[in-house]
């Protein structure tokens, strides 16, 4: 078995084509709930499983639904499968569910899930869906979650606050304080320290990825091209 | 003696960015001194602290951007905005507010927008907006002025209180703070008690607030200077001011036991410093015509509300904000009709 394609499907989920970082879909859930890093943690799961589901189902029916009524049919699998995930959550991890509210049924409008649906799962066998589901659902998780520590730790000085949410009652005393006498920093909870801190972590990609890209071209012979962000590389 | 003069036509040069920011710095004495008066020297560490990271981190972000530092330094833009946010803090706010408050404007409210040019928003407001959203016991701890005390504080009384948060003579820091007049106001209001015994207080005077009033008749006479020099638009703050007396004029005629008098409004808060120093800046200001009287009509009824209405005792910040949000569209329907054309 040739692990090429996969290792593709799984490095543009996580990196290449994250779709929080990337191809900036998802925002409305990114930018609303990424306030703690159990938030985070929790909406970005929920949002992988509803990835994975649907990618599945989608790579499953493909060869049965005509082009023109693919998206409609797309919409009602990714809400059945919201659905139930709902339902789950709301039964065994009820106080997140309390938390996350309206977004947890908002998962139905988030565009990185048709857009896989549309642009992968319905081209690509069950098996590749699927794994495109899981490796894109990580990527947001990991830049959901990123985001929500920024956040947490900026607005708050501690981390893992109220994780007993999400991993029971021995998780209770996980909350680090990373800054001592810290009197918090309110505008990063509210909604602008959600934007400022994504595009802060969209910058510091960009410049991760132009640098590897010098590296690689001074590896391969190539003339590099001199700007700003590479100056230092 | 000889006056060597060249032959007609005599233009005046083009005013150059670094002189008109020049110009609108001294503009910016009369009401600083007012404040120095008033509420004693922490102004000037206020400023000193401001500037001095303002150019810090300008320098730093032009560095950073690979752009030319030193032709970005002299343009004095930084100087004014850090300068625009001293004034409007609290005259002994601690220095971390201030020093991180300038960090804000310069660094992301300016220089990731682009730089001098580029930033929709007016960057000391942005850096003040931040500040009062995240520290707000820290924003709205005023000094009495000298026309209630009559104590004046010496310089290292206010840089004991700035860097070491310590009051004058061991006093307790809250004991020596107070609210302003218009965050009374506010707040009495809210207690059920009528505006005109309000404003009978020890913390009005003749005009408006107690040294709130020199502070804007200060800034005010600077702005006229500005408007004579013909560096601002005139619409702007005609615009400005017109709307929000008219608006407190009507409702102090409608409900004179709620609204306070517009004298109040006009020579309260930071009335005339945004007028004239912070809605006119020609980057984020709208620049049409009618289209400044529009804007500058727009953030007066927004200080209004917000004063009336809203959650805050002030609302310069947030109406400067919200209408160099709308500036573009604004410019877009009120483009002037050039000869000739049909409109």
């Amino acid at each position: 078995m040739k692990l090429g394609p996969y290792r593709k499907i799984a490095l543009d989920g996580l990196w290449h084509n994250n779709q929080a970082l990337v191809a900036l879909l998802g925002l409305c859930p990114l930018l609303a709930v990424s306030s703690t890093v159990v938030n985070s943690l929790g909406l970005g799961l929920a949002t992988t499983v509803a990835l994975v589901f649907s990618n599945g189902v989608v790579s499953l029916i493909r060869n049965r639904i005509t082009p023109d009524v693919r998206l409609p049919v797309f919409v009602l699998v990714i809400a059945a499968n919201v659905t139930v995930i709902e339902l789950l959550m709301n039964a065994f991890f009820h106080d997140l569910y309390k938390i996350l509210g309206i977004f947890i049924p908002l998962i139905v409008t988030n565009c990185a899930i048709i857009g896989r649906a549309e642009a992968f799962a319905s081209k690509n066998a069950v098996d590749r869906a699927v794994l495109d589901g899981l490796f894109m659902g990580l990527g947001f998780t990991a830049a959901l979650v990123a985001l929500g520590a920024f956040r947490e730790i900026v607005g708050t000085g501690a981390l893992l606050n109220r994780a007993e949410l999400m991993f029971g009652e021995t998780a209770r005393n996980w909350s680090v304080r990373i800054i001592e006498n810290y009197d918090g920093f309110l505008l990063a909870i509210l909604p602008p320290g959600a934007f400022i801190g994504l595009g802060l972590i969209i910058a510091l990609k960009n410049v991760i990825d132009a640098r590897a890209k010098v590296r690689a071209q001074a590896a391969a012979g190539q003339p590099v091209a001199f700007t700003p962000a590479v100056r230092k590389a | 003696m000889r006056f060597p003069t060249a032959p007609a036509p005599h233009l005046a040069p083009p005013a150059s960015t670094h002189r008109i920011m020049q110009w609108v710095l001294l503009a910016m004495i009369p009401g600083t001194a007012a404040q120095l008066w008033q509420f004693g020297p922490g102004v000037l560490v206020n400023l000193a602290l401001a500037v001095t990271t303002a150019l810090t981190a300008e320098y730093a972000m032009l560095r950073l951007r690979a752009r030319h530092s030193r032709a970005g330094l002299s343009d004095w833009s930084a100087t004014l905005t850090g300068a625009l946010l001293a004034v409007s803090l609290p005259p002994i706010a601690p220095w971390w507010v201030t020093v991180f408050g300038t960090l804000f404007a310069i660094v992301i409210g300016k220089q990731l927008y682009g730089g001098l040019g580029y930033n929709p928003f007016n960057p000391a407001m942005v850096g003040y907006a931040v500040l009062l959203i995240s520290f707000p016991k820290a924003m709205t701890a005023w000094l009495p002025p000298v026309d209630i005390t009559g104590t004046h504080w010496g310089l290292s009384d206010a840089w004991n209180a700035i860097v070491h948060h310590t009051g004058p003579d061991g006093s307790s820091f809250d004991a020596v703070t107070m609210a302003t007049p218009l965050d009374t106001l506010k707040t009495q209001l809210g207690l059920g008690r009528m505006a005109d015994e309000i404003q009978s207080g020890p913390l009005f005077g003749a005009l408006a607030g107690k040294g709130w009033q020199w502070v804007n008749l200060g800034y005010l006479a600077g702005g006229l200077w500005l408007l004579r020099r013909g560096l601002i638009a005139w619409q702007i703050p005609t615009g400005f001011l017109a709307a929000l007396g008219t608006w407190s004029l009507v409702f102090f005629l409608l409900e004179p036991q709620t609204y306070p008098t517009p004298l109040f409004h006009l020579l309260g808060g930071a009335t005339m410093l945004g007028a004239f120093f912070i809605a006119t800046d020609p980057v984020t200001a709208s620049t049409t015509p009618k289209g400044r009287l529009i804007y500058g009509a727009l953030i007066g009824s927004l200080v209004f509300v917000i004063r009336a209405w809203g959650g805050y005792p002030d609302g310069v910040a947030f109406g400067v904000l919200l209408l160099n949000l709308a500036a573009p569209t604004i410019d877009h329907y009120t483009r002037p009709r050039v000869y000739g054309h049909p409109g």
